[in-house]
């Protein structure tokens, strides 16, 4: 856990860490991401250099890649999307877990790039939710790690994941009282 | 490139012998174009493959000639042979009116024709007679229409709500026939 790290720990003598269970677990979440590469077109042959040694995503703790949507969280759309794909796309989407979140890499995946014709989907927020847009044809691998890293900040934004907590809450709030 | 010469000027020379009246013959950029009309072109593919030495169907190209004056008929089909052993190219044109798409297949010659020519169907709807399996091959299964067609609006997608199962395409029965 690094000092400059957001979270607000606090040490006392006995080497205990007191901290909030949210903001560990959203600490967890940003520096573990575990990407799945959609990749259609040249822009995975660029997402290949950012998980090799020179660029080297592990440094952001989202080198584990994986190719199940049940086991990632990242969803890393690298390439062109036809119309023909887009339903595939859309389910691979739908079977990842939730928390789960997407980068559409490249100016294909953002906009359709310069295939602006009968084939190919004009930007992929219009089938599923995106998170960070990289703009470029393809992007550097510096704008892969800056994706990352702006995603790395947006889940340390947002809201803490209560979900889990408040059911909990709302369980053993019923063993006390089953009339609640 | 004499004696490729030499060899355009022998097969022109049968081309006239075999085919004399129905087929037409022109030089483009050193290759040989032959016109044919709809009814024969089964029969000069299947000549140039048998007796010429064209063994290799490289590709079937259709051309949409919408708003040329001075084309023949809205359609055309190019048929790019290649002989292997002599390494010479030549071509058949065909001319196909927009009335009437029916066109003889050629999967019975090459197993090449198979995917060129449910390209070519999907792309501007020629009607191949005979062919195992007339189905989409590049644009998905929900697809209405010829892309390729220039009356076809450039940007026009179309959505697809369910990936199609491509397994079908590794039956038997649709693979074509063998040569």
């Amino acid at each position: 856990m690094g000092v400059n790290d957001p979270i607000a720990f606090s040490k006392n003598e006995t080497g205990l860490v007191t901290t909030r269970m949210d903001e560990v677990v959203k600490w967890g979440r940003k520096n573990s991401l575990w990407p799945l590469p959609f990749g259609t077109a040249c822009c995975a042959i660029e997402f290949m250099g950012v998980v090799a040694s020179k660029f080297d995503i592990s440094r952001f703790g989202a080198e584990l890649v994986r190719f199940s949507p049940r086991q990632s969280d990242l969803l890393l759309v690298a390439g062109t999307i036809n119309y023909k794909l887009a339903p595939i796309l859309k389910r691979i989407y739908d079977q990842m877990c939730e928390p789960k979140y997407v980068i559409s890499m490249g100016a294909c995946a953002c906009s359709g790039g310069f295939y602006d014709n009968y084939a190919t989907v004009q930007g992929i927020d219009q089938i599923i939710p995106v998170d960070v847009f990289i703009p470029g044809c393809p992007p550097r691998p510096e704008g892969i790690l800056d994706a990352v890293i702006k995603l790395q900040e947006r889940i340390d934004r947002e809201p803490a994941p209560r979900r889990g907590v408040e059911r909990r809450h709302e369980i053993t709030d019923r063993m006390v009282d089953p009339e609640k | 490139m004499s004696e490729r010469q030499g060899g355009n000027t022998a097969l022109l020379d049968a081309v006239r012998a075999k085919f004399s009246g129905t087929v037409e013959t022109l030089d483009e950029y050193g290759d040989i174009v032959l016109v044919s009309p709809v009814a024969t072109m089964h029969d000069l593919l299947a000549w140039l493959r048998n007796e010429q030495g064209f063994d290799l169907l490289l590709d079937i190209a259709g051309v949409d000639c919408l708003e040329l004056d001075d084309a023949a008929e809205r359609f055309e089909l190019e048929y790019i042979l290649y002989g292997v052993s002599s390494g010479r190219r030549v071509r058949v044109r065909v001319h196909i009116p927009e009335t009437n798409l029916d066109v003889p297949t050629l999967t019975d010659l090459w197993q090449s024709a198979n995917w060129a020519e449910r390209e070519a169907y999907e792309m501007f709807g020629f009607h191949f007679v005979g062919h195992p399996c007339l189905t989409r091959l590049l644009t998905h299964h929900e697809f209405v229409g010829h892309p390729l067609r220039k009356d076809y609006p450039v940007m026009g997608g179309q959505w697809c709500s369910t990936s199609s199962d491509l397994t079908d395409e590794l039956n038997e029965d649709q693979r074509g026939a063998p040569r």
